[in-house]
């Protein structure tokens, strides 16, 4: 554990150097060690064991091992839901524990999803985020990696009602938790190398990823129209630039249909110069 | 001659009705054939997986002419866009293009013939910016929406955004990009761009041997 503690220790203090002073991230220095940290204990443990899971195990067993958790979250996924007055999908969350408990063997299949009863993903940061919470600064969490302030309190009542940590007795508690862990991680194997090739920076990616991320879950893929960054540019003046398209487009709100008046001649004007 | 005349007049009809064709293409319709395509490509290739460069071929060949990369660049950009000039906007296009393509080659890689659901599009005939909506469905998961973001062009319906379980691929680069031009101005990204490109193809290529 000392070691672990030094690891810590030695990287929070390592990251404290570099900061780029986003809003959204005041305690970038720190954050920035806790991910080192978090990076290295993956890099020793994490990434092998789920490594060496996904190669030995074939991938129907690691799907039934999937469904057999996912099927425990509909749970709380159903009271989350619940919570946030989405009735019609909170039943559909308890519908699909039941048909998977029972006809999916403790849920080891999901026919739930065969029937066409959707699977849907809640937790109790998106909860208060539907309530009006906001995110709060971002934190990297040791070992559970990107949260925000309003995402970690959430994530202690997901921790605090998990029905896994109700197993008894305490060693299969565990076994089942850490079963959960390495299965999780394994389906992250191709998205991690992926990070790895597309990232310039890891760190300000994966941040940037899960803002993105949260915000879309709460409002269930349809975000609203964000504020404008204030240093965003006002739109400018198509004279000089051949190739535009407004780069001051809202990328936040491209589900709302925009016609960009100058688009004929700019289009023109591009395939004249590559042409 | 005559027969020589025939067959050019035929293959230029042919050749502007194929082109006509591709421009009226409603773009679900031209992401569902696409994506369709590529799918059933890497389905029947059993070794396309493994072989990065051949991967990267076949995205050149079928994807890229959907895409609008410029723009891409340009969002990517945000502020910074309007400080580079002609030739540097080409030098970041290129430079992101590569890095894009190499990435959308890694996740083709890793997808494992999981079903694909084809939204109906919600727009109107005339609008010229719409979104594509695809759901990969997976069981014990949500399915993870693709969002297409696609412009209608003179060349037909172009893609500048891509957004994957609401994660806009372009605006997640807005942050780094412009903490390195401010760190190393616009040439400063160019080059962090290209040495980020040679390492990855360096990468793949000790992979391969």
């Amino acid at each position: 554990m000392t070691f672990l503690r030094n690891i810590l220790l030695a990287s929070v203090l390592a990251g404290c150097a570099t900061t780029d002073g986003d809003p959204r991230d005041p305690f970038e220095g720190f954050n920035r060690g806790v991910y080192k940290f978090n990076e290295t204990v993956d890099k020793a443990i994490a990434k092998p064991v789920a490594t060496a899971y996904r190669d030995l195990l074939h991938e129907e067993i690691r799907s039934r091992v999937r469904n057999f958790f996912s099927n425990i979250a509909d749970l709380f996924i159903g009271v989350n839901n619940l919570l946030q007055g989405k009735f019609q999908d909170g039943v559909e969350d308890w519908a699909r524990f039941a048909f998977n408990s029972t006809i999916g063997l403790f849920g080891i299949h999901d026919v739930a999803s065969d029937m066409g009863i959707e699977k849907h993903d809640e937790d109790f940061g998106q909860t208060f985020g539907r309530w009006g919470v906001g995110d709060g600064p971002y934190i990297v969490l040791p070992i559970l990696g990107p949260s925000t302030l309003r995402d970690s309190v959430g994530k202690a009542f997901d921790l605090y009602t998990d029905p896994v940590s109700d197993f008894r007795p305490i060693r299969l508690r565990n076994s089942a938790i850490a079963l959960r862990l390495v299965n999780v991680r394994a389906d992250l194997l191709d998205a991690g190398r992926i990070l790895e090739e597309a990232a310039l920076d890891k760190y300000v990616f994966l941040r940037d990823a899960y803002l993105q991320r949260r915000r879309s879950l709460i409002y269930d893929g349809r975000p609203p129209r964000e504020e404008r960054e204030p240093q965003e540019p006002v739109k400018e003046k198509s004279s000089a630039a051949p190739v535009n398209v407004d780069p001051a487009i809202d990328v936040d709100n491209v589900y709302l249909p925009r016609t960009p008046k100058n688009y004929e001649a700019v289009m023109a004007a591009q395939h004249a110069t590559h042409r | 001659m005559r027969p020589i005349a025939k067959a050019l007049l035929c293959f230029c009809t042919a050749f502007f009705l194929g082109a006509v064709q591709a421009q009226e293409l409603s773009p679900d319709l031209l992401v569902k054939n696409v994506t369709l395509e590529v799918v059933e490509l890497i389905a029947k290739d059993r070794e396309i997986r493994g072989n990065r460069n051949k991967l990267i071929q076949l995205i050149d060949e079928k994807v890229l002419p959907h895409f609008n990369f410029s723009a891409m660049t340009a969002l990517a950009m945000g502020q910074s866009w309007h400080k580079a000039n002609a030739e540097q906007k080409k030098r970041l296009t290129e430079e992101f293009k590569t890095l894009l393509v190499r990435t959308y080659a890694s996740a083709l890689a890793a997808f494992s013939e999981q079903k694909l659901d084809f939204r109906p599009l919600r727009a109107k005939p005339t609008d010229t910016d719409v979104t594509v909506n695809v759901r990969v469905l997976q069981p014990g998961a949500q399915p993870v929406p693709i969002d297409y973001s696609m412009e209608k062009t003179a060349a037909g319906w172009k893609v500048y955004d891509v957004m994957v379980g609401g994660v806009s691929l372009v605006a997640n680069y807005r942050t780094e990009f412009n903490n390195t031009v401010r760190e190393s101005g616009i040439d400063g990204l160019i080059k962090t761009l290209s040495a980020k490109n040679r390492s990855l193809e360096a990468a793949s290529g000790a992979q391969q041997k």
